[in-house]
């Protein structure tokens, strides 16, 4: 039953795992020294072949905020004892109410570190590397090390990044370069936790409609008819910091800079008798919060390392293996509700499929609205768009001399520009993904 | 910072405080009044066995600033603790459990207090008063089940939420003590669930704005402009006469005709985005204001009925409303409007229209709470604020009740009972996604611990004695435990009257067989991913209990970590 990605059999290290260098582990190496009921004979050897597979594998965990605390903590005290952590981020005050790695002392050090840090003091048996920096400095050498990448990240940029890596390293001739890759994302109380196996089982892209982007609201409500607190705040945010303070980039952890877009966005709704604008609004607007608590982290966390630990060990089933499910939903505001599913892989995925996806189009819109649409449609989501068919490039977001040159084919029609039943191929600089779609008129 | 001449200083009490951007991000959950609950409550843990759900459970709530704790736990810290708990160090081996596991919980949180009791649970639950000081308990197993009894009893006595939890191998389950009647009013409905706009019944005020916003409509007097930003409200009302007058002044009820009603909407405009917004309202904006059966069973509830001078607030209001619904067939106006394609003024005044009405429906409910304070003799200093009332009116839609229940505590040599549950439990066995099996699995080890251990009186401390925990018990205790758990799951298929059929009672036998194999394989261990999972669900129910918003478990919820799912059952 379970695929063939845990690591080569090596003996522990520290003489079988009865020693008494064994003793901390004595819970868990009861279980993985018995059959279980859902272990296949042939996949699981009780005993010393399990526990030398969590030994001896090799984790990279991608995020050290509310999850990857949580993971750190998780995979350390499940006996794994060679992990990287990346994140680029530095501890902020709002984080300590879930990222119980660190303390008020720590605000303003990088997460990565500190949190390596704390977890190796407390279970010293345990080497967790860190790097502080972004997953796309990192090559596929790199990524080739690790036998499983676990996330807890708060970005789908990132996501769709490493998900398009660990896809594209696949050599079919080398099982040990497909990476069993975990993630986990939360919002309040709910949240997902999902196994993808590249190029076998459906992958971040195949499943990226269930992100589906908040719909935005259009700049000509927010310039001429806001009705909603909301509306006024997004209206300082976009609209009057371009107008009157351009030359100053906008950092949203500036209080100076929130209280400016406060102050105009409250004048603004006194304008129009809309109440609500408060100073905690405007900033929930601005910087995109998401609510968080460290009890949602510890569940999703939780349950992706427990489908790490049991990839590695063989010892029961885990979500992802081909044909099963894969995904497990959670949600906790009205009682405690989980939906464990198998996520179908796409043919026409951009990144693990085949196959050009159609796409309805009408003739007479111009290839701009395209352009556009493709920034909301759930299945792209790119923002900088750049599109070209197999003879000629229609629109490219970057550079600027060839977008310049570009540009006029915005205005055209798209029935001058591609044919029925056309492909063509839709790319954004900040991913590795080509997304390949058929034109079909409606 | 940046210099700006026209920086003026912003008033300061919008500013958020130090403590304010600490928690901002779970304040955006449970607002102010859940953070205030919340620090003013004291939790007792009672931890047993490996003892990792219990701290890991504390985690999650020293870390949003729960008041204080206690640990009641007078194990020793042994080698492997410190490979399965993550609030203990090296240099914990050999002391207090408790006192590590507190002092290093205290770290999160420096605005939490924690303390450490580690006399033995049986002389310390044998004092007087003992557990007045908590809010909430919580307690692991295994756990000698006359104790636990008598825990209950003073929970149940003091009407403190109580929570038994397991934890073993890849398996969890954790059972909650509501006090009998535990009414919620701030549910915290999903944004999608719609609010009632009274389209059936508009109000003078709304059909005279309708009129004036849709005038001209048929006619083709309004501009593309003025068209296409009539509020869908006003859309809806508009098109609801017109149909009316060509259907014997009957609305659009059934599916078929609603589906008709949203052809005459659309026939107005095929583009427009109000008109679109229109069209998608009509399926779930005109149905009737029928209460769900959860509101319904608040007004008929026993406590809604009798009131007398001390009746708690919720019940009072409750009756208030249940008055409010009887005399005008539903239930106080929300007064919420969604946002929808309009002028900035038409919109306010549209949102006006409706905060008006609202109120007034919450005037007439106060009204009626004073009387029945009246009535009841309820003394001055009882008095409803009106806040509460008006907080009520706005969620009254969606207010639930749950009804306590006792654990289900397994004694030596007493067949297991379901009571009243005993025929909903044997249908879930029949269900292939339920868990009962394994809540039967948890309930056989119950038992094999109780009949396994000597009473703890008589045993001097003696730690209990919990399947496959030995050398060579794993396939022995496997036996006696799927022995146990059979004659439960035969017990529970008797006491409901009912039968189940072969090959589903083969099946369903074998399930559990399966439940309890896994369980044993554990020998009574805790695998931390586990525990950490189930301190996240156990912390999430807690927080709820205590601050009475969403919605809690009713009353058993347990996680299966092998197919990586949940099941609730109300045990």
């Amino acid at each position: 039953m379970a695929a063939t990605m845990q690591p080569e059999a090596v003996a522990p290290t520290t003489n079988g795992h009865n020693s008494s260098g064994r003793a901390r582990w004595k819970y868990m190496d009861t279980l993985l020294s018995r059959p279980g009921a859902y272990t296949d004979p042939d996949d699981f050897v009780p005993g010393a072949v399990p526990i030398g597979n969590v030994e001896q594998s090799h984790v990279l965990v991608i995020g050290a905020g509310g999850l990857g605390c949580e993971i750190l903590k998780n995979l350390a005290l499940s006996g794994f004892k060679k992990i990287d952590v990346i994140d680029m981020d530095t501890i902020d005050v709002s984080n300590l109410n879930r990222q119980f790695l660190f303390r008020e002392k720590d605000v303003g050090k990088p997460k990565a570190s500190v949190a390596a840090e704390f977890v190796m003091q407390r279970v010293p048996s345990c080497k967790i590397t860190p790097y502080v920096g972004k997953i796309q400095d990192k090559d596929e050498d790199y990524y080739m090390q690790f036998n499983v990448v676990v996330c807890g990240l708060d970005s789908i940029e990132a996501r769709r990044w490493i998900n398009a890596t660990l896809v594209g390293m696949v050599d079919e001739n080398n099982p040990d370069s497909l990476k069993p890759l975990i993630d986990g994302g939360t919002e309040g109380f709910k949240g997902q936790s999902r196994v993808i196996l590249p190029t076998m089982t459906s992958c971040i892209e195949c499943q990226l409609d269930m992100h589906a982007p908040r719909a935005a609201v259009p700049l000509c409500t927010l310039a001429t008819i806001p009705r909603q607190p909301q509306h006024c705040i997004e209206w300082a945010h976009i609209i009057k910091w371009e107008e009157e303070r351009k030359d100053l980039v906008l950092d949203t952890d500036d209080p100076e800079h929130i209280t400016w877009l406060y102050e105009k966005a409250l004048s603004r709704a006194q304008e129009y008798n809309i109440s609500g604008v408060t100073y905690s609004m405007t900033q929930g607007v601005v910087k995109n919060i998401i609510p968080a608590i460290a009890s949602t982290n510890a569940i999703v966390a939780a349950s992706s390392c427990n489908e790490a630990f049991k990839i590695v060990t063989s010892s029961a089933t885990f979500l992802g293996n081909p044909g099963l499910n894969n995904y497990m939903l959670y949600t906790g505001d009205s009682g405690v509700y989980t939906y464990t599913f198998e996520h179908q892989k796409k043919d026409d995925c951009p990144v693990c499929g085949n196959l050009p996806k159609d796409m309805l189009l009408n003739p007479e819109s111009t290839l701009g609205e395209l352009v556009e649409s493709l920034a909301e449609r759930p299945e792209s989501q790119l923002k900088k768009p750049n599109l070209r068919t197999e003879e000629k490039t229609l629109y490219y977001s970057a550079p600027a001399s060839l977008e310049e040159s570009t540009r006029p084919n915005l205005k055209r029609k798209l029935r001058e520009l591609l044919a029925d039943g056309e492909d063509f191929a839709v790319s954004d600089g900040a991913f590795d993904i080509t997304f390949r779609y058929t034109v079909r008129y409606t | 910072m940046a210099t700006d001449v026209q920086y003026v200083p912003p008033p300061l009490q919008d500013i958020p405080t130090a403590k304010e951007k600490k928690y901002d991000r779970q304040l955006r959950l449970w607002g102010a009044s859940g953070q205030i609950a919340l620090e003013e409550t004291h939790i007792l843990l009672i931890n047993n066995g490996p003892g990792v759900t219990g701290v890991e459970t504390l985690k999650n709530l020293v870390l949003p600033g729960v008041g204080q704790f206690t640990i009641l736990d007078s194990t020793v810290v042994s080698e492997a603790d410190l490979g399965v708990n993550f609030f203990l160090e090296d240099a914990s081996l050999g002391k207090f459990r408790a006192a590590e596991t507190v002092r290093l919980l205290m770290e999160l949180n420096p605005g939490v207090q924690g303390y450490a009791v580690t006399e033995p649970l049986e002389t310390f639950i044998a004092q007087d008063n003992v557990f007045a000081p908590y809010n909430l308990i919580l307690v692991t197993a295994p756990i000698d089940p006359t104790v636990l009894a008598q825990i209950q009893t003073h929970a149940q006595t003091l009407q403190i939420p109580t929570f038994y939890i397991h934890c073993v191998g890849y398996y969890s389950a954790f059972s909650v003590l509501l006090p009998p009647a535990f009414p919620i009013v701030d549910t915290h409905p999903d944004q999608t669930a719609t609010t009632d706009l009274r389209l059936l019944k508009p109000w003078p005020a709304l059909v005279q704005f309708a009129k004036e916003k849709t005038a001209g409509l048929e006619e083709g007097k309004l501009n593309a402009q003025e068209k296409a930003h009539v509020p869908w409200v006003c859309l809806l009302l508009h098109y609801l006469e017109q149909w009316k007058e060509e259907h014997d002044g009957k609305l659009p009820e059934s599916y078929p005709e609603k589906t008709e009603f949203r052809k005459l909407v659309r026939s107005g405009d095929p583009h427009e985005e109000n008109f679109d917004e229109a069209c998608a309202a009509v399926l779930k904006s005109l149905n009737p204001p029928t209460p769900d059966s959860s509101v319904r069973e608040i007004f008929n509830a026993p406590e809604t009925q009798n009131l007398d001078a001390t009746s708690p607030p919720f019940w009072v209001i409750a009756n208030a409303i249940h008055q409010f619904y009887t005399t005008h067939k539903q239930l106080p106006l929300p007064g919420a409007v969604p946002d929808m394609k309009a002028q900035s003024a038409d919109y306010i005044k549209l949102q006006n229209i409706y905060k008006t009405k609202a109120r007034e429906d919450c005037a007439e409910v106060l009204e009626n709470v004073r009387k029945l304070e009246k009535n009841t003799s309820r003394s001055p200093k009882l008095a409803i604020d009106n806040k509460e009332v008006e907080n009520f009116c706005k969620g009254a839609a969606h207010i639930h009740l749950v009804r306590g229940r006792p654990f289900q505590v397994v004694q030596a040599g007493q067949p297991v009972r379901f009571g009243d549950r005993a025929k909903a439990m044997a249908m879930e066995l029949t269900m292939p996604e339920s868990l009962i099996g394994l809540h039967i699995a948890f309930l056989a080890w119950d038992e094999y611990i109780a009949t396994h251990s000597s009473p703890a009186s008589e045993a001097g401390g003696q730690a209990l004695k919990v399947p496959g925990s030995g050398v060579d018990d794993f396939e022995s205790d496997t036996e006696k435990v799927t022995g146990i758990a059979h004659t439960i799951l035969d017990g529970l298929i008797k006491e409901a009257g009912t039968f189940v059929e072969d090959p589903e009672y083969s099946d369903v036998k074998a399930k559990v067989g399966e439940f309890c194999l896994e369980i044993v394989r554990a020998g009574g261990g805790e695998l931390h991913n586990i525990a950490s999972l189930t301190g996240g669900l156990v912390a999430q129910e807690v927080i709820k209990a205590i601050t009475r918003q969403y919605v809690p478990v009713d009353n058993t919820c347990l996680f299966d970590g092998v197919a990586s799912r949940t099941g609730v059952l109300r045990i």
